[in-house]
């Protein structure tokens, strides 16, 4: 049985571009695996944490196919910082029977893109991160990756229960149907607050002491090439000690 | 004053310059232990090539389960180093590697996190720029154990020789950390330029480039520069996705970037605006990447660069 499973971790009102990767892979895999029918025993259920509001993002997931939706919604959890995303959606996960978890790999800031990880380590399962590429092998219960990172091109495969992240550019996310837009308006999503979950931890062991705008960087010389420019460039770079 | 453990970390069994900037970020803190963790009968190898940085002592663990199990069983014995010698402070280099490691010894640890620090004080408060580096952010781990990753060629690197005291030392990774198995590794694929994330220079193309890198390329290597490329351009497929700089590609901060042919959309911006300097060549004197210029030449990037080219070269005959 697959149950394919998406985190959302970091929630915007949008959903973001690199969790439509994932949702389309948990997509992909159901679809190449077995039926995806409602309720049936190959599902994607798309899991997010965030304010209430996160609720038409899932929906998005939902149009695009996904069976069902949990949104843990807390005020206890504004504010939440990685380690305490990570706890809550590790619980989360515990209490369903989920094979495969698939995570986008980070938001528009790359600061969460740790989360995935955080996860793995919580539930002890086998974390396959930065996936290029996906294969399940059903039989074997066993999925396997291309890890793609500066460091290079890893292949690595686990037995499931596994926590996948993938990277843009794995696949090309459809589109929601007339069809799916509608049948997600009439799917539930299942809104929990950590009275459901049980003991987690809901403070932050990082503080922000102050943010601030930064300063606007200042003008610059911008010249029109009268033949010139190369040279003025190279002076640029002398002046710089660049060269 | 605490005591820091950094993460030492290694391209081609060598030290890097991002292991001295970790160094150099943690000995504000206090005395730098370095942790080498080397395939089996490399851990000599891997620890003599630290020979800069204020780095006092090496403690060297050699396994063959860091390569075929990765972030995980790395975590793991990171996690044990701690808590044997209990330091206040643990710095990881962050790229994706360091990050995950990074979180998975904050989860075992119960310890707080702070990813993408640019700047560390004595007291371990960090500085972020978050929002596509328009904003300074400034945090601390509230935690008795401080977990933070340090951006890459942010910190100026104090390159003192040292020769720090080895120890060797023993872990076994745990079962549990190896649950996922590496069965095929290959290194990126490089071209004898810099890592672009660590470059001191950084040449990027767009697309005004119409697909031709060479004069990008030309004029990189004229300066050592990593070269770089905008979405357009790799999603036109004239440059590898793994050069793409943005907030969906690498996030670079060089002393100097040169953007040639690209207009500047802001997820461009967000991978870039932190660079020292930043130079911008575009026909368009309407691109928007020109507010960020502190030199802007409104030109063709062709002839603008094979004539700065051949004015470096002039230079260094």
């Amino acid at each position: 049985m697959v149950d394919g499973l998406l985190d959302r971790a970091n929630v915007d009102a949008v959903l973001n571009d690199l969790d439509e990767y994932a949702v389309e892979e948990a997509l992909r895999i159901v679809e190449a695996h077995g039926g995806n029918e409602e309720g049936g025993p190959n599902t994607v259920t798309v899991i997010s944490m965030g304010p209430e509001r996160a609720t038409e993002a899932v929906r998005k997931a939902l149009s695009m196919g996904a069976n069902a939706a949990v949104l843990v919604s807390d005020p206890a959890l504004a504010g939440a910082d990685a380690v305490v995303t990570a706890s809550v959606l590790s619980q989360l996960i515990s209490q369903g029977s989920y094979d495969i978890v698939i995570c986008g790999t980070e938001s528009t800031d790359a600061r969460m893109s740790v989360v995935p990880a955080m996860i793995s380590e919580k539930l002890e399962w086998a974390q396959l991160t930065f996936a290029s590429k996906v294969e399940v092998d059903v039989a074997a219960q066993k999925a396997s990756i291309t890890r793609t990172t500066e460091a290079g091109v890893d292949e690595m495969s686990a037995q499931w229960p596994v926590v996948i992240s993938v990277v843009e550019k794995i696949n090309e996310p459809r589109y929601p149907s007339f069809k799916g837009i509608m049948a997600a308006k009439k799917k539930t999503i299942d809104v929990v607050g950590l009275a459901t979950l049980g003991t987690v931890p809901t403070s932050s062991w990082s503080t922000v002491i102050d943010s601030a705008p930064r300063p606007a960087r200042a003008a610059g010389v911008v010249i029109t090439d009268d033949g010139s420019a190369s040279q003025k460039f190279v002076d640029f770079l002398v002046e710089k000690k660049l060269i | 004053m605490s005591n820091v453990v950094i993460l030492a970390d290694f391209v081609g069994g060598v030290a890097s310059k991002s292991t001295v900037e970790i160094a150099t970020a943690g000995a504000g803190i206090g005395e730098v232990t370095a942790l080498v963790l080397a395939p089996v009968g490399q851990g000599a190898q891997y620890a003599n090539s630290i020979t800069q940085g204020p780095i006092a002592k090496i403690i060297v663990v050699e396994s063959n389960d860091f390569a075929l199990h990765g972030v995980a069983a790395v975590a793991d014995v990171v996690s044990q180093v701690i808590n044997e010698i209990k330091p206040g402070v643990v710095l990881f280099v962050s790229h994706a590697f360091g990050k995950e490691v990074a979180g998975r010894v904050a989860m075992k640890t119960g310890s707080g996190i702070i990813t993408d620090a640019v700047d560390i004080s004595p007291d371990g408060t960090t500085t972020q720029l978050v929002f596509g580096g328009s904003t300074t952010v400034h945090s601390k781990v509230t935690s008795e154990l401080s977990i933070i990753t340090v951006r890459p060629n942010t910190i100026a690197a104090n390159f003192v020789e040292v020769n720090p005291t080895q120890e060797v030392k023993s872990f076994e990774v745990s079962p549990s950390a190896k649950k996922a198995t590496t069965t095929s590794s290959l290194p990126p694929v490089k071209g004898g330029r810099p890592e672009l994330t660590e470059a001191n220079i950084v040449v990027s193309g767009g697309r005004g480039t119409n697909g031709d890198f060479s004069v990008v390329e030309a004029f990189a290597d004229s300066l050592g520069a990593a070269v770089g490329a905008s979405r357009a351009a790799t999603d036109a497929g004239w440059y590898p996705h793994s050069h793409q700089v943005g907030q969906t590609g690498k996030t670079v901060s060089p002393a100097l970037y040169v953007a040639c042919g690209i207009s500047g959309a802001i997820q461009h911006r967000a991978g870039m605006q932190t660079s020292k300097l930043i130079a911008v060549i575009n026909k368009d004197p309407e691109a928007p990447l020109f507010e960020l210029a502190d030199f802007g030449v409104v030109g063709d990037l062709f002839t603008v660069l094979a004539g700065a080219t051949e004015g470096i070269q002039a230079r260094k005959a």
